[in-house]
């Protein structure tokens, strides 16, 4: 059964379209890659289901409820930069992401007394988890990008949403912490069986961490006026059992892929 | 080497920055010199040891007709109107500032009109503050509000806008409403820029605080140095003005210590 549909999306900014004829079923549990060029309207696709924005025609539904007006507690969302709150301490982080939208004691949106320990212990359980306990009482300026990312994973997962939006999280990541965030978004996913969209730059980490690999791209071009069509899913490859057929080409074989797949010691 | 690459050593430096004060001081002391040396009664630039005795006087003796020590009346009187001036223009800021940053139809609404306000050179309506609030207390900190308030409205309402996009559409994610991400997201993040905003508008507020008390006043640091100007009275003047930029300097060195120690996660004050 479909969780997530996506029922003839139109996009455009002004008079440019950006988005067209998007249609798409993901089942609950799916992880959902979504590579192309840049500018094609991977975020805008991922701003639609977040919805930050309305599309301009057809309508995005999580199972089978009317289509969200704005961002709520279904949806979670790591972007490339800006996840976390700077002015928390890591900790903070993680027991704002229950304050914030819990219910209100007094004025604040604040937890007390024994309300907040019980929830600063379980942002101590979760940092434990994520490898972060050292460095509770810091803030995140003061962490690594790698280290910043996982928070922000953390704090969007402590919100239990149904469905995660990652937009380029790993994109400024280097290598190394690159497969260490797989791992660990791996695991994650073992646990929770979330539904996972994520644009990546990347085709290797898309179709490793993917079970399914959207390619978004214009359909038609017009060599004029290259802005006059949108962009559509033009692929939709099936990425889980190693990819078959489409992981047995050449390039996921390559000794050195091979060698930094397998190559997942931590780095951060 | 070249010069933008010669950095001078701590000593070094210390001297450099002491020099423009040293050269300042001397450049006085000649002149006063000079002066007096033509016609012993000058008062235009009295001796530096005249200007110490007045001004250890002003803050130790108290005033032969009002039994007050002047320094201190004048001090607190001014510092009373600066700092109410400054604590309702802060408080101002703060929330048409986040309202205006944050929620669309607010920022439709005032945004238009507070910049038209903070045309208004506020000097030019004082006489207005004068006749609807009378010669009191109101018309002098309603000066001071009114000059600094506007300036600090925008520029938290501009730095509210700037606070990224990604961060309020997490807020929300993790079920913030509008006032969750106004107090726990947005405040917290204004509040060091608002010392700064309020740090660069102590100059203005100190200029319109003087103003309104050379105008109409009956005490206050800008109402003694006016008073005086009658009667040539430099050695009282010369220790005003420097008490002055005193206490402005301390008061900036203060907000640049509360920023420090309380935001600690917002980097170093400028
Ligand atoms: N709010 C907006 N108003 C107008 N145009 C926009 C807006 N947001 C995005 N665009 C335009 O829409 C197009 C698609 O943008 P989008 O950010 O979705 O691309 P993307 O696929 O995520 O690119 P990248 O890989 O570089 O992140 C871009 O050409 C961009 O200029
Ligand atoms: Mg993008």
């Amino acid at each position: 059964m479909s969780f997530v549909t996506v029922s003839d999306i139109f996009q455009s900014y002004g008079k440019r379209p950006i988005l067209e004829r998007v249609n798409l079923e993901v089942a609950e549990g799916e992880f959902v890659s979504i590579v192309g060029a840049s500018g094609c309207g991977k975020s805008t696709f991922l701003r639609l289901l977040l919805a930050q924005e309305r599309p301009t025609r057809g309508s995005i539904s999580i199972e089978g409820r009317p289509p969200a007006q704005e961002p709520d507690r279904d949806r979670g969302v790591v972007f490339q930069r800006y996840s976390v709150f700077p002015h928390m301490t890591v900790r903070g982080n993680l027991i704002a992401a229950e304050e914030l939208g819990g219910e209100r004691a007094g004025l604040l949106p604040r937890f007390f007394g024994a309300r907040r320990r019980e929830a600063a212990k379980r942002a101590d359980a979760a940092l434990e988890r994520i490898g972060l306990a050292h460095v509770a009482d810091q803030y995140p300026a003061s962490l690594s990008g790698g280290m910043q990312q996982r928070l922000a994973i953390a704090q969007a997962l402590a919100g239990r949403p149904r469905v995660l939006l990652l937009d380029e999280p790993f994109g400024a990541l280097d290598p190394g912490t690159r497969l260490a965030m797989h791992a660990f978004l791996q695991d994650l996913r073992a646990e929770t069986n979330m539904t996972v969209f994520m644009v990546s730059h990347d085709l290797e980490e898309a179709f490793k961490l993917g079970d399914r690999v959207l390619v978004f791209d214009k359909p038609r071009w017009d060599p004029i006026e290259p802005e006059a069509w949108g962009a559509t899913i033009t692929y939709d490859f099936d990425a889980r059992d190693g990819g078959i057929p489409f992981q047995n080409r050449p390039f996921a074989e390559t000794p050195t892929s091979q060698a930094q797949e397998d190559d997942h010691v931590p780095q951060v | 080497m070249r010069w933008i690459n010669r950095r001078p050593g701590r000593l070094v430096a210390f001297g450099l920055a002491a020099l423009p004060f040293a050269l300042a001081v001397l450049g006085y002391v000649i002149a006063s010199d000079l002066r007096r040396a033509a016609n012993p009664a000058d008062k235009l630039l009295p001796a530096p040891a005249q200007i110490l005795d007045t001004a250890l006087s002003l803050a130790t003796e108290a005033d032969r007709r009002s039994g007050d020590v002047l320094l201190w009346l004048d001090t607190s009187a001014s510092l009373i109107r600066l700092a109410e001036g400054a604590l309702i223009s802060a408080s101002m800021g703060l929330v048409f500032g986040l309202l205006i940053g944050l929620i669309p139809g607010i920022r439709t609404t005032l945004a238009p009109f507070v910049s038209v306000i903070s045309l208004i050179p506020p000097l030019a309506i004082l006489p207005i503050l004068f006749i609807v609030f009378g010669l009191g207390e109101v018309s002098k900190v309603a000066l001071i509000a009114i000059g600094i308030a506007p300036v600090l409205i925008r520029d938290i309402a501009q730095r509210t806008a700037e606070i990224p996009e990604e961060m309020i559409v997490k807020a929300q994610t993790l079920g913030a409403s509008t006032w969750a991400i106004i107090t726990r997201v947005a405040l917290p993040q204004v509040l060091p820029r608002l010392i700064g905003a309020l740090r660069l508008s102590l100059g203005p507020a100190w200029l319109f605080l003087i103003a309104a008390e050379a105008i109409a006043s009956t005490e206050g640091l800008g109402y003694r140095i006016f008073l005086v100007r009658r009667y040539f009275a430099m050695d009282v003047i010369i220790p005003y003005v420097i008490w002055i930029t005193l206490l402005a300097f301390l008061m900036d060195l203060g907000l640049r210590q509360l920023h420090r120690r309380a935001f600690p996660w917002a980097g170093p004050a400028t």
